[in-house]
């Protein structure tokens, strides 16, 4: 039955995470903004303690234990997000056991990986996950054209290649015990098809963190290029299976791997919408203490350019949630959702840098100031039209599927 | 907990009207287009589907609840095949909606059951007005209360089949408050004007209608004495709309993707053209993620919750997907699309619509 009751849990879980935000995040938003590289340890700790405190040290949860009624994880994972985000998207990307990295684990790993891997996360100090797949000469075309190779050498797999755009990688590799899912071939003639995510641990020697980018928005955040040099990890570490030609077709081999993407697109669109519903809520609350009411319910012939606006923004926030949400949703339920995923990251970064483009052009010269934060989050939102697969990359991922084409069809 | 999931109920509905649409429908709609005219057998086999009347309780002659969710499960796929003759079908609700969300016990045990044990007939709501900025808070045509009666006067227009109407429901403004009134068709005063001449939606007959000192019984208001919450019928009409324009949404990209696929261009089907694949994904991003909008205004109405910012932006971003979606579809066909052989320009002549149709049909 139809229902857009947010569940209790949900509920509970969305008050308890604007809390943080409020508290923990918005104060100091402007501040890590200004300080890029500095690590907000303050709101980390918090976090950490606060998971642990709940029972679990990860945003990712593992499936649910048989039937404890329906999952909702992933749909809390979307709220987290959103509503963290709506605090600051760049200490949300701080937050330890969120990352990439844990969610590909969570999606592809075998509950041994998955216990010796996210098991850190509720430790005494906190840990970070990332994930890497983009190399300095190909974004968009990973995986299929991976350059970083895993040769297997007995119970070993050695790693060479270099990642770039790793998003928390320092975090994961030099600040903390944590782990990079890194993407490799296995078979550099196959393609695809060779392509493998491994997981490689902190202090894996081999394994270097070589350079930090200076980035237009999310600052608080670190992103890094990954040096592999002869990196030697566990055969265990690789996620999905170790055949190149996966004959049963089981979710084991690359498709399986990249189940991983249903999964943190949709996290980001929620992340993206979090901005945008800052950005939004400000604008208005900006606007009322100019006096400036919005009068919902009139035809277009009779709002002003400011209600248009505002009324379009909202439109397309609520309408690209509610995608969002039924994208996880179906994760939750064990359906594909592989067209939602792109469909509402590609609206999703859409959304959010025209709501934080606008807002800035509407509050004119208080929007372009750097005493509010709508300038800030208008940097920040573009981040979400380009990882994780630009808006241009997802809109090819739907167009194949409506349109039934393979890659080769429609390239 | 959230659920995106049509109940089996409903699913067996849905798939009923979507046959309807499909076979029934959308292969007459172009020849009615053209005609200006629907077979009335036509209307009154998507009558007998039976949405409007599964939506009413059997003391007042239907067979279930109201549920604004399934009325839009039901009006998205019969839209899929036309919407004039959505409308058509549809007409009826908005009579018999208001009457069911604000009449009184006695007028819903009156007025309901004649419309809804029947066989299809023009019972229909004069909503809409002839201005440019017409709103629905705030109409032109007046109720004024007089000793023994209501005097209505003003405007309507979009009056769906008001040259036959059994009985209108006109909706007035009532010293700042929209309300409705139950008129005679034969009522003094009351002149239908000449069929109207529109852009889209050929084949629904339309007229003007003008108010000229009609008295109607004081009885006649829905709700009696005190009137009706006007919010939850606004809602539903807007609501109703919204979903109609989703269903002519999604039909205008399921005729202009398998076009792509076949027409060719430099050897290759354009659909394997970026531009024109991505066209369509944005077409399809715009179906889904506003069909959901359409769907929550109608759970929160479902719910007793106050559903109008929600029905309000619902339209609004089904305004926009309509326009958008079928414009995108007379593109992706070229000069084709421009020619009446193919769909997609009816349906851009309807889309254009969309704005002014809340009214004519509710859920």
């Amino acid at each position: 039955m139809i229902s857009f009751k947010m569940p209790e849990k949900l509920e509970q879980a969305s008050v308890l995470m604007e809390t943080i935000a409020e508290n923990m995040m918005r104060p100091v938003s402007r501040y890590f903004d200004e300080h890029e590289h500095e690590i907000p340890w303050d709101y980390i700790n918090f976090m950490h303690e606060s998971m642990k405190a709940m029972g679990s040290g990860t945003m990712t949860e593992a499936a649910p234990k048989k039937k404890e009624g329906p999952s909702i994880s992933f749909q809390r994972l979307a709220v987290t997000a959103e509503m963290l985000s709506w605090g600051d998207v760049g200490l949300w990307l701080c937050t330890p056991g969120g990352g990439l990295g844990g969610a590909a684990v969570n999606a592809t790993g075998t509950p041994e990986q998955k216990e010796r891997f996210l098991s850190r996360m509720s430790g005494d100090k906190p840990v970070f996950d990332a994930m890497a797949l983009t190399e300095p000469h190909a974004g968009s075309a990973m995986p299929a054209e991976v350059r970083t190779t895993a040769v297997r050498d007995g119970d070993e797999w050695i790693l060479n290649g270099e990642k770039i755009f790793v998003t928390a990688g320092n975090k994961a590799l030099v600040d903390s015990d944590g782990f990079v899912v890194i993407w490799a071939t296995i078979d550099p003639e196959a393609g695809r098809a060779g392509v493998r995510p491994f997981v490689v641990e902190a202090n894996t020697p081999g394994c270097t963190v070589c350079k930090m980018e200076h980035k237009l928005g999310i600052r608080a955040s670190d992103t890094v290029s990954i040096a592999l040099q002869d990196c030697r990890i566990p055969f265990d570490n690789i996620l999905g299976s170790a055949e190149v030609v996966d004959k049963k077709k089981t979710k084991k081999g690359f498709k399986g791997a990249m189940a991983t993407f249903d999964a943190t697109r949709p996290l980001v669109a929620a992340s993206a919408l979090g901005i945008a519903r800052a950005t939004l809520e400000l604008l208005k609350e900006m606007l009322a203490e100019q006096g400036v009411e919005i009068r919902y319910g009139l035809p277009r012939s009779r709002m002003t350019n400011i209600e248009r606006e505002i009324v379009d923004m909202e439109t397309l926030l609520r309408s690209t949630w509610l995608l969002t949400l039924k994208s996880m949703w179906l994760a939750d339920e064990r359906k594909g959702n592989t067209i939602e995923a792109s469909m509402c990251k590609v609206k999703a970064g859409d959304v959010v840098v025209k709501i934080t483009q606008r807002a800035v052009e509407l509050m004119g010269p208080l929007g372009y100031s750097r005493e509010h934060l709508l300038e800030k989050w208008f940097r920040d939102a573009k981040i979400n039209d380009l990882y994780e697969g630009t808006g241009q990359i997802n809109r090819l991922i739907v167009a194949r599927r409506i349109l039934d084409y393979t890659r080769h069809e429609l390239t | 907990m959230y659920s995106f999931e049509p109940t089996d109920e409903q699913r067996m509905l849905i798939d009923a009207v979507e046959r309807y649409a499909e076979t029934d429908l959308s292969p007459a709609a172009r020849a009615a287009d053209e005609l200006g005219e629907l077979p009335a057998a036509l209307i009154e086999k998507g009558w007998e589907l039976g949405i409007l009347q599964a939506s009413i309780p059997e003391a007042y002659g239907g067979f279930g609840d109201h549920s604004a969710v399934t009325g839009v499960l039901a009006a998205e796929a019969m839209a899929y095949g036309d919407l004039a003759g959505t409308l058509a079908v549809m007409a009826p609700s908005s009579y018999v909606i208001p009457i069911l969300l604000g009449g009184t016990e006695d007028q819903k045990k009156e007025l309901i059951p004649a419309v809804i044990e029947a066989e299809w007939k023009p019972y229909i709501a004069a909503f809409i007005e002839p201005e440019y900025d017409f709103y629905a808070g705030e109409m032109r045509t007046t109720a004024e209360k007089k000793k023994s009666e209501y005097v209505l006067n003003g405007k309507k227009a979009l009056v769906p089949f008001a040259d036959s109407a059994e009985s209108l429901l006109v909706f007035a403004n009532l010293d700042g408050r929209t309300q409705a009134f139950i008129v005679p068709s034969d009522a003094a005063g009351l002149s239908v004007g000449e069929r109207e001449l529109l852009l889209g939606i050929h084949a629904l007959p339309t007229f003007t209608l003008t108010l000229e000192n009609v008295k109607v019984t004081l009885a006649s208001r829905i709700g009696g004495e005190d009137g009706f919450d006007p919010i939850p019928v606004v809602a539903s009409a807007q609501i109703a709309n919204a979903a109609i324009a989703i269903g002519m949404s999604k039909a205008a990209l399921d005729y202009a993707i398998p076009y792509a696929k076949e027409r060719e261009v430099w050897g290759k089907p354009i659909a394997q053209k970026q531009s024109i694949a991505f066209m369509l994904a944005e077409m399809a991003m715009e179906i889904e993620s506003n069909r959901l909008l359409v769907w929550e205004a109608a759970w929160l109405l479902d719910e007793g919750e106050d559903a109008m910012k929600a029905a309000y932006l619902a339209l609004n971003g089904a305004v926009d997907t309509a326009m958008v979606v079928t414009d995108r579809a007379v593109q992706v066909l070229g000069g084709h699309g421009y020619i009446r052989e193919h769909p997609v320009e009816l349906w851009m002549r309807n889309g254009r619509g969309i704005p002014m149709f809340t009214g004519i049909a509710m859920v």
